[in-house]
């Protein structure tokens, strides 16, 4: 035990710098990925919870339509997806390796998922509320932003943990892409090369950014949530 | 009586469901004059939750229309329907505050939804705080208040836009009697001084009796009786309304072989002990087998049923029923089913 922990820190000291530089890139990844795919995701839940048939504006044909579509992008698995978008992601980043190409795939595959998050965390509003808002005269877009945005918002904050830590996951598969970042090396290195100690230092990161990541996100929600004080 | 301020005319409302439509109302007529508090009583199932969201148009009625302040809300654009309903403010069973936001921001929702400019919301917002008598818990948020205390905010928020109209859906039905009590005391006080005129949807006979002036009774999607509360509840004509005034099946042992009679007080008789008075009158005793009485407005309404014993004779028989008849107490004879509706 004490050897192995021992190679560990003599690994950490020889690779410091990669080990710190490419954590920052999964941190890169992680962010922008999350940002972009809460711009797409955020959208598309809000319009599945309104347009559903017992939403504030039912259009239940459109609804069918948008949530196969979401499901489908849900069902490719991330692996494939990377080969699949591999056009898109040269249009929009102009490679098709490195940090930035990795984002893309990931965007695509996490943003149906972050939508299906923000539907969940809408849908635990209470009908009641939304309907007080209707009795007072609101208008959907008031709804939508005063109402059920704020109301769910500790919920919505523990779902973006959630859906950074799964991203996080996805990243360390993007070492196929030669993207960079934690799960790259860990890949690279510690699995084709069998410099073990390497991986689990890796791994061992991994562990405590989405810790961190989850812990930070809980805590933030909990003690934001007027109900429960 | 002068304009009415809500009118609904020949209202019906169905719901598509899997065995065709499914009504939940039908020829629905009424009219409601400002400054009233006026109930609606029924069942559960009955629809009256469905009424009191065609009133605001939450839900449209299939057809039939809703007059508010002298418009047609049928006839109105998505937008100025939204105006309209910043006129009636509404309360809820479950209270439905923004469980986010404090007392104080809950009441200022309504006034952010109308545009009403911060400061100004803030400054009324605390009016309304004192008005409902919660001016100490302007920073408390809805999950660290009673249902008493929920359902005074909600009261507040209700009333922000100035409404001319009060919607409350079961508004006591999840409170203890002693805080709906207080909740009750409360909308006729805001009615009173506000001249604001309030809709009451109940299930209870007791709210209504406590600050209804006038009652509809919903049975089965159709409205069974209208009339003013001591008329409605003094002689209830229809067996629904009945079912309300006498909740329960009270079924009685059989008296058929006796002589039954019941007594119906409609608040005029003189206020004297009326039967113990007779009795020593008319020196013979009788047996009261069920009473069913309440005090509205002052006036005693309600009916008795009382035997006269087998051994008294048709002379004394007669003395109590023309003493009876003398204090305008009117009696008929029962002869089975004893049951007190």
């Amino acid at each position: 035990m004490l050897e192995f922990i021992m190679s560990l820190c003599a690994t950490t000291a020889q690779n410091g710098q990669m080990i710190l530089e490419n954590t920052g890139i999964s941190i890169y990844i992680v962010l922008l990925s999350t940002l972009f795919s809460y711009l797409f995701g955020i959208p598309t839940g809000i319009i599945l919870v309104v347009t559903a048939k017992d939403g504030i504006h039912p259009m239940p044909v459109f609804n069918q339509i948008l949530g196969v579509i979401v499901n489908l992008l849900r069902s490719v698995p991330f692996l494939l997806m990377i080969f699949m978008i591999m056009p898109i992601t040269m249009v929009i980043t102009g490679t098709s390796f490195g940090p930035n190409a990795t984002i893309v795939p990931l965007v695509f595959s996490a943003a149906p998922f972050v939508a299906r998050l923000i539907e969940s965390s809408l849908r635990e509003i209470d009908f009641g509320v939304i309907e007080a808002a209707q009795s007072m005269g609101a208008s959907n877009w008031q709804i939508i932003t005063k109402v059920m945005l704020p109301e769910s918002g500790p919920s919505l904050l523990v779902g973006a943990a959630i859906a950074a830590t799964t991203i996080l996951g996805y990243s360390a598969m993007a070492g196929v892409l030669g993207g960079g970042g934690l799960g790259d090396v860990a890949i690279r290195y510690g699995y084709y090369r069998y410099e073990k100690p390497l991986m689990y230092i890796c791994i061992i990161l991994l562990v405590i950014i989405t810790q961190i990541v989850q812990e930070a996100g809980l805590r933030i929600s909990v003690k934001s949530d007027k109900r429960l004080h | 009586m002068n304009q009415p301020i809500i009118q609904i005319k020949d209202l019906y409302k169905s719901y598509p469901s899997k065995s065709g439509l499914a009504v939940a109302l039908e020829h629905i007529n009424l009219d409601i004059y400002p400054g009233e508090i006026f109930g609606i009583i029924g069942m559960s199932g009955a629809g009256k939750s469905t009424l009191v969201r065609c009133i605001n148009f939450l839900e449209k009625p299939t057809s039939g229309t809703v007059i508010f302040d002298g418009q047609d809300l049928s006839t109105l654009s998505r937008k100025e329907l939204c105006k309209a309903r910043q006129s009636m403010g509404m309360i809820f069973q479950q209270f439905n505050l923004l469980m986010q936001r404090t007392a104080l921001q809950n009441i200022c929702f309504p006034m952010e939804i109308a545009g009403t400019k911060k400061e100004q919301a803030i400054a009324r917002a605390r009016e309304l705080l004192k008005l409902v008598d919660m001016e100490n818990k302007e920073d408390a948020y809805p999950s660290q208040l009673s249902g008493g205390q929920k359902q005074r905010v909600a009261i507040a928020r209700a009333l922000a836009t100035n409404p001319k109209v009060l919607l409350c859906d079961e508004a006591t039905s999840a409170l203890d009697p002693k805080t709906t009590r207080a909740i009750l005391n409360l909308l006729k006080d805001i009615s009173k001084r506000l001249g604001i005129t309030v809709i009451i949807i109940t299930h209870e006979m007791a709210v209504i009796e406590e600050i209804c002036q006038r009652v509809a009774i919903i049975d089965n999607h159709v409205i069974a009786e209208t009339g003013t509360v001591a008329d409605v509840f003094s002689r209830p004509k229809e067996e629904a309304t009945k079912r309300l005034v006498y909740p329960e099946e009270r079924k009685l042992p059989d008296f058929r072989s006796a002589h039954c009679y019941r007594l119906i007080f409609d608040g005029t008789a003189a206020k004297e002990p009326v039967i113990s008075n007779m009795i020593m009158e008319c020196k013979t005793p009788v047996n009261i087998v069920a009473a069913d009485t309440r005090v509205i407005e002052g006036e005693t309404f309600g009916q008795m049923i009382i035997q006269i014993p087998d051994e008294v004779n048709q002379v004394n028989l007669q003395r109590i029923l023309v003493y009876l008849e003398n204090k305008h107490i009117s009696v008929e004879e029962v002869s089975e089913c004893l049951n007190l509706s």
